[in-house]
Parts: C-alpha cells; sequence; structure tokens
C-alpha cells in the first residue's frame, strides 16, 4: 500500500488509486508471469543443445545424422505411429527430452522395428510428414548405421553357437518369423535357437532376409513373374546390410566376424536380438548408409 | 459487426467499453430504470433457494460426460485396437479423417516453414468443427486440463473462503503477450516451443500412451492454480483458448443473456472462468434487451446453470428462429 502513495502522474482520472494500484500489481504479476512461464518453456531447449534429446528415431523421421531439427519441427506429438506398429517399438519421448517430448522413438534393445508392417505403416500414419513419405521400402530408411562395438563379447567372434532364448526368457520384445507365421510377430522367448556358430544378427536383419528371399524368388522359375513386378518398385534391397566374415587367429578355431555393410539402415534389430549382455553391437545415431558411403 | 469487434477484444484481453447512455436502446434503458428500488435481497434468496440444484446441474452433467467421453474414445480407441478415433487431441484421424489442432498445426507451420496437405485437410476440419460448435467450446468440452483445473478449483474456492489464501489476478492483456511469443518462438527457433510445456497436450497423451514425468508440470500448474490464482493457465496462458477464440468470432453457438428478468446479482459472474465476458449482466452493461455473450466464452454453462432468473441461455443462431 505504501507504493501507492509514488504513483503522483493521474493520466487515468477515471481510476481511484486503489485500482490503479490493483492495475499496477496486475502488470507487474503479468511481467514475472511471463518471464517464468516463457523460461520454464525455453528449458526444453537445454537436452537439445546438449544433444540428450537424440535418439533413433522411426523409419523416414526428418533428420540428418547430426541434426534433428526438422523432426523436432513437424512433428505434431500426435502418437498415430505408435499406434499403428505391430512390434510396438515406437514410443513417446517424455518432458527430460525437453523439445523433443512427445516425439516418437525406438528404444532398439528393448523392441526394434523389424519392418513386420511390411508398408512402413508408421510413414503411412503421420499426418505432418515429419516421417517423410519419400521413403517406399525398408531398404530407403536412413535411421541410423549398425557398429560392432564389443567384438570381444561377439559370440561368433569367439568361434561360439548359441542354444536356448535369445534374450532370456522374460524377454518380451517381438520379431517376425515368416516361417512361422507370415503375418503376426511372435515373442522372440518363443523361439529359441540352436545354432552351431552365432549368427543372429545376419540371421535376423531385416534387410538380408529381404535379401534371402529375392534370391530365393530369382531361382524358383514359378515366381519369375513376381520377381519382375518386385524389381520395378525395387523392392529388393540393392545391398547386404550385415555379413559374417571368417576370421583366422591362427588358433584353430572357427571364428565369424559380424561386418555391417552399406546396406544398413539402422533398424536396431541385431542390438535386439545381440544374446550378450550388453548388446555386442550397437546402433549409431550420428552415421547411415549416405554418410558411410560417401554418397 | 460489433459482436466480432468486441469477441476480438477480449480474447485478446481487452475491455470493451461500458454501453454509453445513447448506445443502449431504449427498451434496455426502460428495463434498467423499471428495476429501481424493486429488487430486494429477500427475493433474491428466494428466487437462488428456488434455482438451487444439486453439484451435477444440467450443463455441467452433460459437459463432464462429453469431455471425459471424449477422452476415453482416444483411449478406447487405442487399447482396443478399433481405430475409431486414432493418434491424440494435437492431431488424430477420425474414422480415416484427418482432424489436426488448429494451435499445434499453427505452431508446426510457423517451425517448421512448410505447409503439409494433411496438416491443411486437418486443420480445415477442426476450423469448421469449432467454427460450428463455438470455438472455446473445445476448452470446456474436450480439453482434459480443463476438467482437472475445474476440480481443483474448488479447492481454491474453499481456501479462499476460509480466507487461507488470497486469488491473485494478472492483467488480462498478457495472454496477447504469451501468444505472440509462442508464435515468434516457434518461427525464430525452428522448434514448437509450447508444445513442450502444453498441458492439454501432455495429459491427452498421458491418458492415452501412459503417464510419464510431464504430469509433474500439470500438477505444479494446478498447484499454482490452487494456492495463487484461480484457473491462472486458462484464463492468462494458454495460446490454444486464443486460437479458438478466434474461430468461435463467427460461431452459431453463443450464450445469450436477456436484461429484461436479471437481478444483476452476478452469481453467474462468480462461477465463470472468463468473467470478463459476463460483464454485460452488471447493471448497465448491456446495450440492447437481448445481447450475446462474446467468443472468448467457453460455452461451458455454469453461468445457464445457476441464474436465478434464466436471464442466460444457449442459442445457436438461426436455428432458435427456426425451432421457434
Amino acid at each position: 500500500m505504501s507504493n501507492g502513495k509514488k504513483e503522483t502522474r493521474r493520466n487515468r482520472p477515471t481510476l481511484t488509486p486503489r485500482r490503479r494500484e490493483q492495475s499496477r500489481r496486475e502488470f507487474l504479476r503479468a511481467t514475472v508471469l511471463t518471464a517464468g512461464v516463457v523460461g520454464v518453456s525455453l528449458l526444453g531447449f537445454v537436452p537439445v543443445i546438449q544433444g540428450k534429446a537424440m535418439r533413433l528415431r522411426p523409419p523416414g523421421a526428418l533428420k540428418t545424422p547430426d541434426d534433428e531439427q526438422q523432426f523436432f519441427a513437424s512433428c505434431i506429438k500426435c502418437g498415430q505411429c505408435v499406434q499403428v506398429c505391430p512390434v510396438e517399438a515406437i514410443k513417446l519421448a517424455d518432458l527430460p527430452d525437453g523439445f523433443g517430448i512427445g516425439l516418437p522413438y525406438i528404444d532398439a534393445r528393448a523392441q526394434a522395428c523389424d519392418f513386420s508392417c511390411d508398408g512402413l505403416q508408421c510413414v503411412l500414419a503421420c499426418p505432418t510428414g515429419a516421417l517423410t513419405h519419400d521413403l517406399d521400402y525398408p531398404a530407403d530408411t536412413r535411421m541410423g548405421f549398425a557398429r560392432l562395438a564389443r567384438p570381444k563379447a561377439c559370440l561368433a567372434m569367439q568361434g561360439k553357437g548359441f542354444k536356448g532364448q535369445a534374450r532370456g526368457p522374460d524377454y518380451a520384445g517381438l520379431l517376425r518369423y515368416e516361417e512361422i507365421d507370415r503375418w503376426n510377430p511372435i515373442a522372440v522367448a518363443d523361439h529359441p535357437y540352436d545354432l552351431e556358430i552365432c549368427d543372429l544378427c545376419v540371421r535376423q536383419c531385416p534387410i538380408e532376409i529381404r535379401i534371402t528371399q529375392c534370391e530365393a524368388a530369382e531361382t524358383d522359375e514359378s515366381r519369375q513373374l513376381a520377381r519382375v513386378a518386385q524389381q520395378m518398385g525395387n523392392e529388393c534391397p540393392p545391398k547386404h546390410a550385415i555379413t559374417l566374415e571368417p576370421v583366422d587367429r591362427g588358433d584353430g578355431v572357427r571364428r565369424m566376424k559380424p561386418t555391417v555393410q552399406e546396406g544398413c539402415v539402422g533398424c536396431g534389430v541385431c542390438e535386439m536380438i545381440c544374446p550378450v549382455e550388453s548388446a555386442a553391437i550397437v546402433i549409431d545415431l550420428d552415421k547411415n548408409a549416405d554418410t558411410v558411403s560417401g554418397g | 459487426m460489433h459482436y466480432i469487434k468486441h469477441s476480438l477484444l477480449q480474447v485478446f484481453g481487452y475491455k470493451i467499453p461500458r454501453p454509453a447512455k445513447d448506445q443502449q436502446s431504449p427498451e434496455v434503458k426502460a428495463i434498467y430504470e423499471g428495476k429501481r428500488g424493486t429488487l430486494s435481497k429477500a427475493d433474491l434468496e428466494a428466487l437462488r433457494d428456488e434455482h438451487k440444484g444439486a453439484f451435477f446441474t444440467k450443463w455441467k452433467r452433460r459437459r463432464w460426460i462429453t469431455l471425459i467421453l471424449v477422452n476415453l474414445l482416444f483411449v478406447a480407441s487405442f487399447y482396443f485396437d478399433v481405430q475409431l478415433v486414432e493418434g491424440s487431441l494435437t492431431g488424430a484421424r477420425v474414422i480415416g479423417f484427418h482432424f489436426a489442432d488448429l494451435n499445434a498445426a499453427l505452431q508446426i507451420v510457423l517451425a517448421y516453414k512448410h505447409i503439409v496437405l494433411n496438416l491443411v485437410i486437418g486443420v480445415v476440419t477442426v476450423f469448421f468443427l469449432w467454427l460450428l460448435l463455438g470455438g472455446r467450446t473445445f476448452c470446456a468440452w474436450v480439453c482434459p486440463y480443463h476438467l482437472l483445473s475445474e476440480l481443483t478449483e474448488y479447492i481454491h474456492l474453499w481456501l479462499v473462503e476460509r480466507k487461507v489464501i488470497k486469488n491473485h489476478s494478472f492483467s488480462r492483456k498478457v495472454r496477447s503477450v504469451f501468444y505472440v511469443i509462442f508464435a515468434l518462438l516457434a518461427l525464430v527457433t525452428g522448434y514448437t516451443v509450447f508444445e513442450t510445456i502444453s498441458p492439454t497436450g501432455i495429459l491427452s497423451r498421458a491418458l492415452i500412451y501412459g503417464p510419464g514425468i510431464a504430469l509433474v508440470w500439470v500438477g505444479l500448474l494446478l498447484l499454482f492454480e490452487v494456492f495463487y490464482s484461480r484457473r491462472a493457465w486458462c484464463r492468462y496462458i494458454c495460446p490454444i483458448g486464443v486460437t479458438y477464440g478466434m474461430v468461435g468470432v463467427l460461431s452459431p453457438v453463443r450464450v445469450k443473456y436477456n436484461a429484461e428478468a436479471c437481478h444483476h446479482e452476478g452469481d453467474c459472474r462468480k462461477v465463470c472462468m472468463v468473467p470478463h465476458v459476463l460483464d454485460l449482466t452488471i447493471r448497465g452493461g448491456a446495450s440492447d434487451v437481448n445481447q450475446d455473450v462474446t467468443s472468448d466464452c467457453t460455452r461451458c454453462g455454469m453461468c445457464v446453470d445457476i441464474c436465478p432468473t434464466s436471464s442466460l441461455t444457449f442459442e445457436v443462431k438461426g436455428l432458435s428462429k427456426m425451432l421457434k
């Protein structure tokens, strides 16, 4: 109230001193409110600048390996991509991602994108083109790039096989095994393996699976027509994504090295299926098939 | 058109000047004159008691049911995978048709600086939807934050009544400031800054995709409203309300005020989230016997429910005449 006496100007004679004091306070409060709310909203910039909001994004995300700004700008945060994904690989980011809140991402180790929807459903569902409609096939996606991060832990590098459930009995992740069910993904835990030498990252790679199918179709005379149709649409991935190469250490052990090739799209299935804890092979976000091949 | 001008003034936080004597129609002047000294407090109390309803009054019941159903539709649609209403409140596909929240779409256009066809379709659809239904009707009948805020408002009012706390008001012009700042931030930074803190988006996603840390922010907003300033987010900050307030300017769904029986006791202004729109119910505040409440009104119907003399009613312009 003592502040009221300082108000000497009377440019608005209709207001009583009390009303003027009230509107002065309302103005001050509004100023503080503006600074506060705008300040809080701008805190969302922090994780973005720190790079902590960078994540593995769904296929077609409008981004380059080192810049996600366009993706952030164009996503309406509706989650329609989440809803259509048959393996429920897509999640929405939370408040610690700052401006990235509500943006779709994939935690590959928990559940990678295995393209089992066939038609890139998330891209089709996206109402804003934040997942760009420019790509037609899984091989066109550029999510990231796989890297054998811990070669010493890799079972194939040790010359070891693998028997049992890839990620243990409690793992909830799903994959589509076409030979079991063409249309519905099943739990990885329900599909135990018995491998002489572990090749899970190659065996389950969606790009490699597709290449194998295309090659099978090529040798099968009766499916020639279908093959032509497929190749017209460039459905067969043009490049391999990952292969097993023999390694000779001169100790007589048969060792194999998973070698990432230029056709890798970074979907994360290799990281997901790797039976070693933690995964020997991971997805790098700062690279993709284009930057690696220099194209 | 006075209605459009007055609506836009109020949406952007400006005051509508009270009508001068010569701006009032002779009929309304006569009504104001005739009421002089005729209203006793006892009469008013009697009328009030007669009009007192249960907690769930007619329009509140209808509104809460609608709001909960709309949000449940999103949840159930995903949960049971029936693909009726896919997405969330910021963007959805309703039986295959694109819907886009107008404010979210605006933020994207400013940040992304491209126009996407699907977004245009969604925006046009939603624009016409709320043009028909009343603009800020979205706030009171759909926005999940509105319901939470309405519930915590009871705690606020209870505390104020017991003089535990005092309500603090802000200059309403701050809304326009927020609107411009968030638009500029999207344009300059290239990020949809407002969406980061929008409780509407956060709550809608939390309902559909599961809760997260972001709910802490919503909680803080509610605490601020309970202990410091009544309905502060919706009244002073939210740009979504401003966007839909502008859409509602041309809407036929309005609350109509009739000055004839009004006691000017102000019960309506006490329950209203945006009481400035009811300034016309103050004695001498209306320029005609019948006048529409401006588009800053959320069409929540609280005033319609509480009015002891039924001086405030819902109307659908054009349709009301046909129905008579």
